[in-house]
């Protein structure tokens, strides 16, 4: 029974890891709180059932599609949008005000065309729901692509950030971004890419989850409340940070739904949520930083 | 001689506010309601953000608080009462959590208030579920909308001359350091934690009266309706907007919204997410230092000398 | 005060003054009558648009249509007079729909209002409705205490039943099955943490002690939980062979996947919302076969399946099998209680709560200003989600149980 729970709760923690990986990027090193992310989430799952449903393309070929189309996407709309806002912004306090308006502007444009799209009905198919034993619990195997995926790009950018020296240059930005120009460091260009991959992971989390879980126009709302709750709880720009704090909510969840009471499974999140945040103001990876 | 005047102006606009219901229909007074409840809230989110700097996105966490304890003690308690009552409640989880938060800064202190807004709705439905039994709650009280309005007015205005006060008095000076500085402004002697927490939970209380206030106009309530995170972006957006530093700057940023918002919904029922998100990235690039600094420019005397001016 | 701050106060207060104005301003001129004016609020967007986007807005829309492609409403005396449609969106929220609501009523003054979806936005929009004279038809709301509402608004009309009505229908089959010996009697059952999965659970535990139905697992969870696993998992634990979840359409098809993939083949399966959606039964295909839900059809009742060939040819999308027909006969009978009583709202509402009309569910009349002709319960059986319950109304299925197992795809 314990592990049977165990491994439910990685499984699901490892959804909340994948969809919180991407706007760590974002707002760790790219310093933009994108309240739109959600939508890019969104809209690759509908990307990938309008696809599906109508084009009978298999969703993982949707996700390779998925991918560059979010980095795009995100690459397009930093330059667009953001860079003037960043530019123009004296303090890193007056960057987050602009940048949260700004992102709450675009929230709506994405959903509004998703509405005009797709109407507001609830959107659900599904692929890859098979169960796979795993000591002996099974698991569907939708949701352990979500954990694989969420453990293969998460340590993969782990290493290309601390291992390359174009991952040391996007930290070197994250924590100085005025002093990395000084060793010759193109911060601008640094903190782009990071924002279009940021993009790039979420649109691969959308692919993802729309092979489960149901949608709709208006639930990327959902998503980045999540995503920011994973983040801050694992530490603003640390993608360990993150996936670990996936993996705990995911636990938690299952373990207060299996021995205490499903209805109080959100309640014991936000508890621990806000328990590690008295504890660590920081989140669990995060260094207090002025 | 100018003092009078600005206080004649103000007596004047207050009278002609607070005698609407004679001359609105239902749907002006239903307009100038949901106008003095988020004017409200945006003053009273301003009370604490603006000079902390702390964005907080608790505000539906005191409104829901509000409305529940009115729905819970309607049937049982005279109304003023339940209203006493609703903002003590408030004032106390305010204080709790203003001692719990001290430590929390940036958007670390954002998302632990939504967290927080979150986990409050969560155990409202659990309880209510659990040990009541039900989950919604009917509102039955002879309150009518002018009585809901002129409550909601007044308050708004108490809130008003709350944040004038406070900008004029010790803390104001205080909260000013605190907001430039906070290691200059311990070390000049303020006692930050206090201050704060004293704002925190005054504005909180008012956030808390706003939703007991709005209460009866919804006649059934549940948590998914009180505790609608909307609200608390909304708020928000609205006091950032408008200029969250200075005493007219939310109002000035409520007002507007509300009534774009409005005009939106009503004439463009299809296309409203697409056009408002539009025109919020445009405000966004086109008035980057609030509603109130934008004003002040288009009327060409800009004398921003004597105040700190942009948000910072 | 220095004197730029209390200039700028000058201005700021010169400035509200025009931004009062321009809110009396919105006030709209009233207008010369060549039209009926039909309005209504819902929920287009939000967490709300997924019920309303299936229920409540292709009906309205494909209404609409028809009365316009008839050559608009029908009053005494046989004269038509075109619609005008005004529909507003309330974003799922309560502050919106009341808003809304006023702005049809006083603003824009039409002569009928279209209820809103849900149980909450329509208690919320009651009042108004009261107060502005208004009949309202409220079909998206499953409440017990209808009985109440009626004499509290006269003028309110509730078409969905109440949680018991439901519960009832269910312990009946259910009693049956066990007395039939197909199932042991032990009742797992989870419930979403909303006005509707806690109106329906409170009714069921008192229909289930009645039937002598014994329930080993009762328990709720939050609204938007994805992760039905640890719930299985325990519900299979108990000995039930019976599983009934009180669940939200997004809920409803995750439970029906995660059962799949935990291979939990309980003997009757009984899911909320959204089971009765027709993608529903596309989706799962063989796997939606025995399954049981609130609603259901006649699938012999021909003015039902035209019903559903027009409203597919109409909106693009099938109609869902519990709540569509009922909001598109609620709007059969305002139609035709305005052809025999004009626009006079008064006798309008006189007529929905005495007069009895024909509509695609039949002959309908209410009882009490309640509809009380429904489907209470359904299964899915041959592809098609057919009404089991009350098993005494002439239409009705036999359930088959027990539901087959699960087949792998």
């Amino acid at each position: 029974m314990f592990v049977t729970t165990l491994i439910a709760g990685l499984v699901l923690g490892g959804t909340y890891a994948l969809v919180a990986m991407g706007l760590t990027l974002q707002y760790g090193i790219s310093r933009i709180m994108n309240l739109a992310y959600g939508e890019t989430i969104i809209a690759a799952s509908f990307l990938a059932y309008a696809l599906s449903s109508s084009f009978n393309i298999n969703p993982l070929i949707s996700l390779v599609l998925a991918a560059p189309l979010g980095f795009v996407f995100s690459y397009l709309i930093y330059g667009l949008m953001l860079r003037p806002l960043v530019a123009r912004s004296k303090t890193a306090m007056a960057l987050e005000i602009d940048s949260i308006l700004a992102t709450f502007g675009l929230l709506f444009v994405i959903q509004g065309v998703m509405l005009l799209m797709f109407g507001g009905n609830y959107i659900s198919y599904s692929y890859m729901n098979f169960g796979v034993d795993i000591f002996g619990a099974s698991v569907a195997a939708n949701r352990l692509l979500a954990l694989v995926l969420a453990l293969a790009l998460g340590g993969g950018l782990y290493l290309l950030l601390t291992r390359t020296l174009w991952g040391t240059a996007l930290r070197a930005v994250a924590v100085a971004p005025s002093s990395a120009p000084l060793v010759g460091i193109d911060a601008n260009r640094a903190v782009r890419l990071a924002f279009a991959l940021g993009g790039a992971l979420a649109a691969c989390g959308g692919v993802v989850i729309s092979m489960y879980q149901t949608f709709t126009a208006t639930t990327g709302v959902v998503f980045t409340m999540k995503a920011l709750i994973v983040v801050i709880m694992g530490g603003v720009g640390n993608l360990l940070g993150a996936l670990s704090a996936g993996l705990i909510l995911g636990l938690v969840e299952t373990f207060v739904a299996t021995y205490v009471s499903p209805g109080l499974t959100l309640a014991a999140v936000y508890l621990i949520f806000l328990g590690i945040l008295l504890w660590r103001p920081s989140g669990l990876f995060g260094k207090a930083r002025r | 001689m100018k003092r009078i005047a600005t206080a004649a102006g103000l007596i004047t606009l207050v009278a002609a506010l607070a005698s609407a219901p004679f001359f609105l229909d239902a749907y002006g007074l239903g307009l100038m309601m949901g106008l003095a409840g988020y004017v409200t809230l945006a003053t009273a989110w301003a009370l604490f953000s603006g000079p902390t700097g702390y964005v907080s996105l608790a505000t539906v966490a005191f409104v829901g608080i509000g409305a529940y304890c009115v729905a819970a003690l309607s049937e049982v308690l005279p109304y003023p009462l339940v209203l006493l009552i609703a903002a003590g409640i408030g004032l106390a989880v305010a204080l709790v959590v203003g001692l719990s938060t001290l430590r929390l800064s940036g958007v670390y202190f954002v998302i632990f208030t939504f967290g927080l807004a979150e986990l409050i709705r969560q155990l409202v439905t659990f309880y209510e579920i659990n040990v009541t039994g039900t989950l919604g709650r009917y509102i039955f009280l002879g309150i009518t909308p002018e009585q809901i309005y002129w409550q909601l007015l007044a308050l708004g205005i108490v809130t008003m001359l709350l944040r004038w006060w406070i900008g004029r008095s010790r803390i104001g000076l205080a909260l000013k350091v605190i907001g430039d500085d906070e290691v200059v402004a311990s070390h000049v002697g303020i006692d930050i934690a206090r201050t704060k927490l004293a704002l925190f939970a005054i504005s909180a209380t008012i956030m808390t009266l706003v939703g007991a206030i709005q209460a009866p106009r919804w006649t059934y309530v549940e948590p998914a309706i009180v505790f609608n995170p909307t609200v608390s972006f909304l708020t928000l957006i609205m006091a950032l907007l408008g200029g969250a530093t200075r005493l007219w700057g939310p109002l000035l940023g409520a007002v507007p919204l509300f009534l774009l918002f409005e005009w939106l919904s009503a004439n463009f029922p299809n296309h409203y997410s697409i056009l408002l998100g539009l025109l919020f990235i445009l405000i966004v690039f086109a008035l980057p230092k609030g509603v109130l600094s934008f004003i002040e420019q288009m009327w060409g005397k800009a004398h921003r000398t004597d105040d700190s001016g942009a948000r910072s | 005060m220095t004197n730029t701050s209390r200039r700028r106060a000058l201005k700021t207060l010169s400035l509200s003054a025009i931004l009062l104005c321009t809110t009396a301003g919105f006030s709209a001129i009233a207008q010369e009558r060549t039209s009926v004016k039909i309005g209504y609020v819902v929920s287009k967007t939000g967490p709300n648009a997924g019920g309303a986007g299936i229920t409540t807005i292709p009906n309205y829309v494909l209404w609409a249509k028809e009365v316009k492609d008839a050559g608009g409403l029908e009053l005494p005396g046989g004269k038509r007079l075109p619609i005008e449609v005004i529909e507003y969106d309330d974003r799922s929220s309560a502050e919106e729909v009341v808003r809304a609501t006023e702005r049809l009523a006083t603003q824009d003054k039409v002569d009928f209002i279209l209820a809103p979806w849900g149980t909450g936005f329509n208690l919320a929009v009651a009042p108004l409705f009261d107060r502005f004279g208004y009949p309202q038809l409220a079909v998206s709301a499953v409440t017990d205490k209808a009985p109440q509402f009626v004499k509290r608004w006269k003028k309110s009309f509730w078409m969905l039943g109440g949680g018991h009505d439901y519960t009832e229908a269910l312990a009946g089959v259910l009693t049956k099955a066990k007395a039939a010996g197909t199932i042991n009697g032990k009742i797992a059952m989870i419930s979403v943490a909303d006005g509707f999965g806690i109106d329906l659970v409170t009714a069921a535990r008192p229909s289930f002690k009645k039937a002598g139905l014994d329930v080993t697992y009762d328990v709720t969870y939050p609204a938007g939980t994805t992760d039905f696993t640890p719930m299985i998992n325990e519900a299979a634990k108990g000995g039930a062979d019976t599983f009934v979840a009180f669940s939200y359409p997004p809920e409803t098809f995750a439970i029906t996947q995660q059962a799949q993939v935990a291979k939990f083949n309980p003997k009757v399966m009984y899911l909320g919302v959204g089971t009765g959606f027709p993608v529903y039964g596309k989706n799962n295909g063989p796997n939606a076969e025995g399954i049981m839900s609130l609603g259901g059809i006649d699938p012999k009742n021909e003015a039902n399946a035209a019903y559903r060939k027009r409203h597919e040819d109409v909106t693009g999308k099938a109609p869902d099998l519990w709540g569509s027909v009922i909001t598109y006969a609620s709007l059969q009978m305002l139609q035709e209680a305005i052809k025999r009583k004009g626009i006079d709202r008064e006798a309008v509402s006189n007529e929905l709560s005495t007069g009895s009309f024909k509509t695609v569910l039949g002959d309908t009349k209410m009882e009490d200003n309640q509809l009380r002709t429904l489907w209470f319960g359904g299964q899915w059986q041959n592809g098609q989600f057919v009404a089991i319950a009350p098993v005494d109304r002439p239409g009705a299925t036999k359930p088959v149980l027990p539901k087959p197992a699960w087949q792998a795809k």
